[in-house]
């Protein structure tokens, strides 16, 4: 069962609320609704659903309805219509009690500005959540402080906020989120605030976190690579409706319309596409069965200077030149274990493309992608370059 | 001739009407006036008589000294001046005047707050009770004060206790103004943090926005507290003791000197008690 399950979310803006959703029903965009009724379209039927230990980003850029999503999901913004479930319970239809009761033991929320409050010191920040739920002081500094600690800011906790730099600050804002212990931390563009070095490195520690806590998180961001290198999946958002959910690589590759198309069009993807992507059915031999005969036959039909050799079981052994066995043949040699090579250059299945140029560079045969030392595929140059220019032909059944 | 059209309707008797509604007022509610005319004024000069004026000056100008002390952060300038000022006042023999104006000055600001804090969250969190409250706030600063003087006298007699009731009617608004303020400027995402973590209204209300909004509350009740103090005088006209009788008592007999020597003391206090209410929001914010 999903953590999150969002069904038909709509939000309306303004006066007209039920002509605005009756034109919303009919598919119409955001801009029609606006001139017709004078209402805004905030969110547009969003329907998704995020797992246990999953990461799921929403990303958009400004007033695409990102950040009125995630409100709505805690109902910080009441939903004009639709259903939230929360581990199965539906929200929308909460009264006050239950709703706060779901806010304090299930939901986080981790915020833009950080959201700390000035007055209380980081342990009394990080410990509001608890203090709320009148847990004991000692109990509910005891956990604090280990969330503190989480985050590596044992050392601040008598400080004020203000004291400290924006990418302490949001520590604290995710220690205050982590010490309730909840389900589901949202995170509306956490680290959108902090400057490009810091925010790579908190990045990577909620990375480390979430290796080790599982929480459900539900990520906001503009910053596409940002919801690259979080996102176990990805939400896309325009004018409030979801235009296409998938996992980095689809979104990459398979861009759901001219949209997506357009935004991921800058984006360096010789970090996201790996080697499964580019990769190729190689031309091989086997070693328990041909000879240099067939070899050199594989390498005219197939127009190759090169071949790969495999054993039964599709272990890489090397590859052979045409003109070893051109040779070879010529000398009539018959066991393809005399003229193999093995300085076989190899990637894994994972490897970033931006990694195998190098490799790639450096050699004049193919580039031989192994998992458990069977060859699963080749890469050459040419389907390195179309990669990168976005044309290529990639395969997503691998991924 | 056009003047006809103005002339169509003959005069309305708002005046009289308002006259009735004083007059039905205060036998409608004697039984809720005259207890508080007794008690209160009794209290008031309790207070004034009985406590203020039965410390003795030195100890009096001594507690106020160490105050200011404090609460300027342990500088001796406020210190010294409150010193010196209310020595000259004792020097010019209104002790006992400066003893009946802190008691006017300090009940009426007392209730002020107490009745203006709450009103001013009412209006931070309810659209109609800002709707309703803004317009008779406005009313209430603009009419001019000498106005109050009547209805105060009709329902309480002469006295401390409508010049109390005067005072709290001119001094409440920018109480109530600024803790309505104070609340709505918490920024929005401390209140958005306050709601996703689950708390209740009155959580919300004590951890958050008060504490954020105090350092505006208490500019809102360093003005009540000033607005207060210029009443006294007014307040005088209808029998409250104080500086403020001498000052008006020296008009009426066109004493210059008598009349600054009062209006002066008036002074001292005021800077005293705003340098003081000032202070207190600084070192705490």
């Amino acid at each position: 069962m999903p953590i999150i399950e969002v069904k038909d979310l709509s939000k309306v803006f303004g006066k007209n609320k039920k002509q605005a959703l009756k034109l919303v029903e009919q598919g119409k965009s955001k801009e029609d609704i606006l001139k017709e009724t004078g209402s805004t379209v905030g969110v547009n039927r969003a329907t998704f659903s995020v797992e246990q230990g999953e990461i799921f980003v929403i990303m958009g850029l400004s007033g695409s309805g990102k950040s009125t999503l995630v409100r709505l999901i805690n109902r910080l913004i009441e939903p004009t219509t639709g259903n939230i479930y929360i581990d199965g319970e539906d929200l929308s239809k909460m009264d006050k009690n239950a709703l706060r009761s779901v806010r304090r033991e299930k939901l986080s929320m981790v915020f833009q500005k950080f959201g700390l409050f000035p007055h209380r010191t980081i342990l009394e920040n990080a410990a509001f959540g608890l203090e709320i739920q009148k847990v004991s002081k000692e109990e509910r500094e005891k956990k604090a402080k280990e969330a503190l600690e989480m985050v590596g800011l044992g050392g601040y906790i008598h400080q004020k906020p203000g004291q400290l730099s924006g990418g302490m600050q949001q520590r604290v804002g995710l220690a205050r989120a982590l010490t309730n212990d909840p389900k589901v931390l949202l995170m509306d563009e956490a680290f959108s605030a902090l400057d490009p070095l810091i925010r790579k490195e908190m990045q990577d520690e909620l990375i480390d976190l979430q290796s080790s806590m599982q929480k459900t998180i539900l990520f906001i961001t503009h910053d596409l690579d940002e919801a690259l290198r979080l996102g176990d999946r990805i939400a896309l958002m325009k004018d409030g409706s979801i235009v296409q959910i998938g996992t980095p690589e689809e979104i990459l590759v398979n861009p759901a319309n001219d949209y997506v198309e357009k935004f991921v069009e800058d984006i360096d993807r010789s970090k996201v596409l790996t080697a499964q992507h580019i990769m190729k059915r190689p031309e091989t031999i086997n070693i328990d069965k041909h000879g240099p005969r067939v070899a050199l036959e594989r390498m005219k039909e197939a127009g190759i200077s090169s071949i790969f050799v495999v054993d039964n079981s599709r272990n890489l052994k090397g590859y052979i030149t045409a003109d070893d066995a051109s040779d070879a043949r010529k000398k009539e040699v018959k066991d393809l274990k005399e003229i193999i090579k093995t300085d076989i250059p190899t990637v894994e299945k994972e490897t970033a493309l931006h990694d195998i140029f190098s490799i790639i560079h450096d050699t004049p045969i193919p580039v031989a992608v192994v998992d458990d030392g069977k060859l699963k595929g080749i890469i050459v140059r040419g389907s390195v370059i179309a990669a990168l220019a976005g044309d290529g032909e990639v395969n997503l059944e691998h991924a | 001739m056009l003047n006809n059209l103005l002339d169509f309707v003959p005069e309305i008797p708002v005046a009289d009407g308002i006259d009735w509604l004083t007059d039905e007022i205060t036998d409608m509610l004697s039984f809720v006036f005259d207890p508080i005319k007794e008690h209160f004024g009794n209290f008031m000069e309790f207070v004034a008589e009985d406590v203020l004026m039965v410390i003795p000056p030195v100890i009096f100008i001594l507690i106020v000294a160490l105050i200011a002390f404090f609460v300027s952060g342990k500088k001796f300038g406020l210190a010294a001046f409150s010193i010196v000022g209310l020595w000259f006042i004792y020097n010019q023999g209104h002790w006992d005047n400066l003893m009946n104006t802190v008691t006017l000055v300090i009940l009426a600001s007392l209730l002020s707050v107490i009745i203006g804090v709450p009103l001013g969250i009412l209006m931070s969190k309810s659209k109609t009770a800002n709707a309703i409250i803004t317009p008779i706030l406005d009313f209430m600063q603009t009419m001019p004060a000498f106005v109050y003087l009547i209805p105060a006298v009709a329902f309480f007699g002469i006295g401390m206790v409508p010049g109390v009731f005067a005072s709290l009617i001119f001094a409440t608004p920018p109480t109530v103004r600024f803790t309505n303020l104070g609340i709505r400027q918490v920024s929005n995402e401390l209140v958005e943090a306050a709601d996703a973590f689950g708390t209740t209204g009155a959580q919300k209300l004590f951890k958050v926005e008060l504490p954020m909004a105090k350092s505006t509350i208490m500019a809102g009740i360093n003005q009540t507290v000033m607005l207060a103090l210029s009443m006294v005088v007014i307040a005088s006209m209808i029998g409250a003791k104080g500086l403020g009788r001498e000052v008006l008592s020296s008009l009426q007999r066109a004493e210059a000197g008598t009349g600054f020597v009062a209006g002066f003391g008036i002074v001292i206090l005021a800077i005293i008690i705003d340098r003081i209410t000032q202070n207190m929001n600084k070192s705490k914010a």
